[in-house]
């Protein structure tokens, strides 16, 4: 981010993490709404922004088709697979194909150190209605309505909830909600890297961890959203090799 | 019988003092110390903060009472139980701070009660928006007869100040600038927008609030509204303090001398 020109502001207040440097973007833009237009990059936040972070998402799934009709010569793929933290890369992956009912959404959450480890990041597997960042959805809390501190190996799917939409796609059943552990995500990296040279995200790892549970006919066209790179992962890499 | 908090204001029209503080802080056992020290002390009006793991809408000093409060074990129910305890010796108004999940989790409806049932006159709760206040809400604030109490800032427009007044009871909280709670804000355009809020014609008193800190600020604010809210600098004052009911006295008595 630095290399790109943009002055990063560590976030010191909480847990540290990613739902706290939220908190100070918010924060930040309370205190100086004149001169700074607040954006976020996750499809979490107050209206309008889990909407308009899905449609500008919503690339992807214009990409996916657009690929998909090049190489295969069908217009929709059978599967979907992609990552949820907040679920920015999800949201842009399923997004013009909620309505195709034929297409299986598969929306994978981070397990952690495992779903009953007391570390983990699945909101919808530990999470309950409530409202953080300004929208309503899932959310991990205590009985008092106190935010839980999460816990993923990566920066990205360490967050408390999920962005409403994944809410209204699970609720509704129309995405399948499943999870890889910190574990079976490095796996699946190192695996990517070994057979195709691609170093993935640690986020979308994740993803990719999931092929390895699922069953599919030779004939199904499955599309897995790698949807981030894995340099910035390399130190966390490292220390498995 | 008239609202504790509407009598406050028909009686007092002026220089109407609230401090704000926060549950369980510092200690879990604070809350009915700090409380009675405070109407001892001669504040108005108390403004009580349920603490919660991410309040946005606070600075520095009150997201560490916050942190402090929650790692003292203190819940929603225990704030209920403090409040029960010193039910019949707290003459004075309490408004109840906090953030709506909290609130959700322990069901709107039983909140409301219970915050009836210990005293409690009003609730702020800056992240409930109007529209939602207005559905799912109104009617029972109104069957518990609790005022509901909306924010209004430098960017509130003239149209949903006007609305954020219809909704309120009690009073309105004008936040003296764009900022989260305990920054000290910039005179400039401060005073043009106090003197915006002396002219409106709002239904409610107005307290101002955020970034007060001290005698100076209070009576700043006073000259356009009808009192003011201290919070972080009151927290701030009582946070290391060995005798907090004395820290409590001293602080009021800086804003508010004895004589008075």
């Amino acid at each position: 981010m630095k290399m790109l020109g943009a002055t990063v502001v560590p976030a010191t207040s909480g847990s540290k993490t990613l739902k706290d440097a939220t908190n100070e973007a918010i924060r930040d833009w309370i205190n100086h709404p004149q001169n700074t237009h607040y954006i976020i990059g996750s499809v979490v936040g107050p209206h309008p922004y889990p909407d308009m972070v899905a449609r500008l998402q919503s690339v992807i799934s214009k990409e996916i088709k657009a690929q998909l009709k090049k190489h295969t010569g069908k217009l929709l793929p059978t599967h979907v697979i992609a990552c949820v933290g907040g679920g920015s890369n999800a949201a842009g992956a399923f997004y013009h194909f909620i309505k195709e009912k034929k297409v299986s959404l598969v929306a994978v959450e981070a397990a952690g150190c495992g779903l009953q480890s007391g570390k983990s990041a699945a909101t919808t597997q530990l999470g309950s209605t409530g409202v953080l960042h300004g929208s309503k959805s899932l959310l991990m809390q205590t009985a008092d309505g106190q935010v839980v501190e999460p816990h993923s190996i990566s920066a990205g799917l360490d967050y408390p909830g999920i962005g409403p939409l994944h809410a209204n796609l699970f609720k509704t059943g129309r995405a399948s909600f499943d999870s890889s552990t910190d574990d079976e995500a490095v796996k699946a990296a190192m695996n990517l890297c070994k057979k195709e040279g691609i170093i993935p995200a640690l986020e979308s790892a994740h993803a990719l961890a999931q092929l390895n549970k699922m069953k599919f006919k030779k004939t199904d066209r499955v599309v897995v959203n790698l949807s981030g790179r894995g340099d910035k992962d390399l130190a966390t890499y490292m220390k498995f090799l | 019988m008239m609202n504790v908090l509407d009598a406050v204001f028909a009686e007092k029209k002026k220089n109407v003092l609230n401090i704000y503080c926060t549950a369980g802080f510092p200690l879990m056992e604070s809350t009915t110390e700090v409380m009675l020290a405070l109407q001892d002390a001669g504040a108005d009006i108390i403004e009580l903060g349920i603490p919660y793991s991410d309040p946005v809408a606070d600075g520095p000093i009150i997201q560490q009472s916050n942190m402090q409060a929650l790692q003292n074990g203190i819940t929603l129910t225990k704030i209920f139980e403090q409040l029960t305890q010193i039910k019949n010796r707290l003459h004075i108004p309490v408004v109840l701070m906090g953030y709506i999940n909290p609130v959700l989790q322990y069901g709107m409806e039983n909140f409301c009660k219970d915050a009836a049932a210990c005293g409690v006159s009003g609730i702020i709760l800056p992240d409930l928006p109007m529209y939602e206040f207005e559905k799912y809400y109104a009617s029972i604030f109104k069957k518990y007869k609790l005022n509901c109490i909306f924010l209004i800032s430098p960017s509130t427009s003239k149209e949903r100040m006007k609305k954020a007044d219809a909704l309120s009871g009690g009073f309105l909280y004008a936040v003296s600038s764009s900022t989260t709670t305990g920054t000290q804000n910039s005179s400039e355009n401060k005073i043009n927008y106090f003197k915006k809020l002396a002219a409106a014609k709002f239904k409610n008193p107005l307290l101002i609030g955020f970034g007060i800190q001290d005698k100076t600020g209070f009576e700043e604010a006073c000259q356009y509204a009808s009192g003011a809210i201290i919070g972080s600098a009151f927290i701030q004052h009582i946070s290391t303090a060995k005798n907090v009911q004395k820290a409590v006295k001293e602080f009021v008595h800086t804003i508010r001398p004895i004589e008075q």
